[in-house]
């Protein structure tokens, strides 16, 4: 659990963070989102403290985040950056055992953590592990940023627009590895990021900051329903609510008893596929499996249009 | 068909063929003051390798001229160098009239131009070949070797400026030892006070345009001029700082070069540092902060690897400079090769100027293609990746 209360920094006369708080509740993906200079990437690093507040307190489980010193609270805290920020001058193996080498593991112990999240990031430790960061492309490069801030088990992971740099394809499965990873790890992630669309996606709960102030901090069907500003309700767009609404939920809570003809969409896919499915295949409704094939119904373009509309 | 020629080689053929047919070869001269006599490559050499001779350099030169393989290039400038290096020595002794001990024979201008230009086109091809900064060394020491080979088989004894060396044989390598003293423990110093510097500048952005300043202003100031500015402050140094005067401080002589020296090379040192320091990419910094490295293991670990080769390449021309630079110390009693040079300039005896020139040239030289092989070693350490 992270608590962060009544933040503020200030340089000279400007406030970049003014007054914020809010809780992040364990095993969460909280996501922060805002125009550039909101304060967004401020509020992140005065988590880890790599930015001292001006006043306002921090706590992580309980513990006041000032009662380590910083180099030591940042070793138990995941930290991942856009540009991945991978030392140039070592190994793939040598940049994900960075924090366990600085907190002190035995050799064993560093390369075994090392090869389990290289396999887990689908790179095999024999064949990337000795190469150097340049030789290795842009979505290979983020996998080995975020495998080195989960190196030394951290129970928190901040990651400051981590995929900013990644083309579309590649980001979304990059999306998809660390929700996966979330799951099985149990991380608590603080992720900031400019783009909405990522935001909802990701996040447990979206926090909107806006010149230093936290607008609005809510789970993502409240904010898509209720913005509380005019500013978040341009931040969510308009013509883009009732789809980011829909991405929301997975097909099997939209399915309706009955059959349909043509290829089956699985209950997994979010409502947003099946309704892109049905208006490009011109058909009124699509069979639903779930992941052993079994049909569980259908979803009919109808029932979709009605779950988009605002919630009441 | 048609003949293709070769840009440099069109140079280098037209500098051997002036230097060949029409430039004097060696210069006879009736002692060691004396204005000299010029020899053509027929004149200074026994017919028949006279005749050698020049077909060696000729048959180079137009192999020079013409797109060639790579490695009849090489052989050629190769073989020219050899036979060049080989026969200034046997026309020493050819043109030195029996039992005369006062004659001097030295290589002419014909000569060094040959030289100059097979060596231009050795480099052309070792620069074509693209050698690996391990035989880069290789060939350099090859090179040393064969030198030092020639000067101890005595064949280059009737020449003159090994004469003056036989004459001078002690102080020689005294002088040398100075020198490259002088050289190195400047740079040595430089290094130890210039890293340090370099980085408190790139930290503490206010100092960084006050320090780079002065040590520009004092780039500046002329060699000869900055040693007559410092002979009063070190002068006062050994007169009031107990145990100054013993290790060797004095207005003149080593200390002044010393300090000089070391005061030029702080400015390549602290600006290759701030350089070097401020290329490394924000990110891994970043990276390196947020993952809990403490101030001295980002400076240690990540910073300082990033920077090092940008701060080799500042030692690299402090090196070279300081061995160019170390000869003008003794014009206050520092010592180093300049001493031959400067006597040589004195007495109006060219050879004993060549006999301090020659070494400081070569040494130089050396010095660059060491330093720019490890350069080169360190900067693809983390490029090149052999599976």
């Amino acid at each position: 659990m992270i608590e962060i209360e009544g933040i503020t920094k200030r340089y000279d006369a400007t406030t970049v963070v003014d007054n914020v708080s809010m809780v992040i509740e364990p095993r969460t993906i909280a996501t922060i989102v805002g125009t550039s200079g909101s304060g967004k990437t401020t509020l992140l690093r005065m988590i880890n403290r790599l930015v001292e507040p001006t006043s306002g307190v921090v706590r992580l489980d309980g513990a006041d985040n000032r009662s380590v010193p910083g180099y030591q609270l940042r070793r138990s805290i995941g930290y991942a950056i856009q540009g991945h920020g991978l030392f140039p001058h070592r190994t793939v193996a040598q940049n994900i055992a960075t924090v366990p080498l600085l907190l002190g593991w035995d050799r064993d112990r560093i390369k075994a953590r090392v090869d389990e999240l290289m396999t887990l990031y689908q790179l095999d430790p024999q064949a990337y592990g000795p190469r150097y960061p340049h030789e290795l492309s842009g979505g290979q490069q983020q996998r080995v940023g975020v495998a080195r801030a989960l190196a030394a088990e951290p129970n928190v992971l901040l990651m400051d627009e981590p995929f900013g740099a990644l083309d579309p394809i590649i980001r979304t499965k990059a999306q998809e590895d660390l929700l996966a990873i979330q799951k099985r790890f149990g991380t608590t992630i603080i992720l900031v990021t400019h783009d909405m669309e990522e935001a909802v996606h990701l996040g447990d709960k979206i926090a909107v900051m806006d010149a230093g102030k936290l607008v609005q901090y809510a789970k993502p069907a409240e904010i898509l329903a209720r913005p509380a500003s005019d500013f978040v309700e341009t931040l969510v767009g308009a013509s883009e609510k009732p789809f980011r609404l829909l991405s929301l939920g997975p097909v099997r809570d939209a399915v309706e008893p009955g059959g349909a003809e043509g290829e089956a969409i699985p209950g997994d896919a979010t409502q947003r596929d099946a309704l892109a499915e049905l208006l490009w295949s011109g058909r009124p409704a699509l069979p639903v499996k779930d992941a052993d094939g079994k049909l569980l119904g259908r979803v009919t373009v109808e029932g979709l249009v009605k779950r988009a509309a605002r919630p009441q | 068909m048609t003949l293709r020629f070769d840009k440099l080689g069109i140079v280098i053929a037209a500098i051997v063929a002036y230097a060949a047919l029409f430039a004097p070869f060696a210069t006879f001269r009736a002692n060691r003051i004396v204005p000299g006599q010029a020899r053509s490559i027929l004149e200074a050499l026994p017919p028949t390798l006279g005749m050698l001779l020049l077909a060696i350099v000729i048959v180079g030169g137009i192999i020079a001229l013409l797109k060639t393989p790579l490695i009849i290039r090489l052989a050629a400038s190769i073989v020219a160098l050899v036979a060049l290096a080989i026969l200034i020595g046997v026309a020493g002794a050819f043109l030195t009239p029996d039992g005369n001990t006062f004659a001097r024979i030295a290589p002419a201008s014909g000569f060094w131009l040959l030289i100059f230009a097979f060596t231009l086109l050795l480099a052309d091809v070792l620069t074509r070949l693209n050698l690996s900064p391990w035989s880069r060394v290789g060939v350099l020491m090859i090179a040393a070797l064969a030198i030092a080979a020639l000067l101890v088989s005595g064949l280059w004894d009737s020449l003159s400026i090994l004469k003056e060396y036989a004459s001078r044989a002690d102080s020689f390598w005294a002088e040398a030892s100075k020198h490259v003293t002088l050289a190195l423990g400047s740079l040595v110093g430089a290094v130890i006070v210039g890293i340090p510097l370099g980085i408190l500048c790139h930290r503490v952005e206010t100092l960084r345009a006050g320090v780079l300043n002065v040590l520009n202003i004092i780039q500046t100031i002329p060699s000869i001029a900055l040693f007559g500015l410092l002979i009063a402050p070190l002068g006062w140094v050994a007169l009031h700082v107990p145990g100054a005067a013993a290790i060797g401080i004095r207005g003149i002589g080593t200390a002044p070069a010393f300090v000089a020296l070391f005061l030029y090379s702080l400015l390549p040192v602290v600006a290759n540092t701030v350089v070097g320091l401020a290329g490394v990419p924000r990110a891994a910094n970043d990276a390196a902060r947020g993952m809990g490295m403490t101030d001295r293991q980002r400076l240690l670990d990540v910073e300082f690897p990033l920077a090092f080769p940008v701060i080799l390449t500042g030692i690299r021309i402090v090196l070279v400079q300081n061995i160019g630079l170390a000869t003008i110390a003794a014009l206050i009693g520092g010592g180093g090769f300049g001493v031959f040079v400067f006597q040589g300039v004195g007495q109006t005896a060219m050879d004993l100027v060549l006999l301090g020139a020659l070494p400081t040239v070569a040494l130089a030289f050396a010095a660059a293609i060491i330093l720019d092989a490890v350069i080169e070693m360190t900067a693809t350490k983390r490029r090149v990746e052999t599976a």
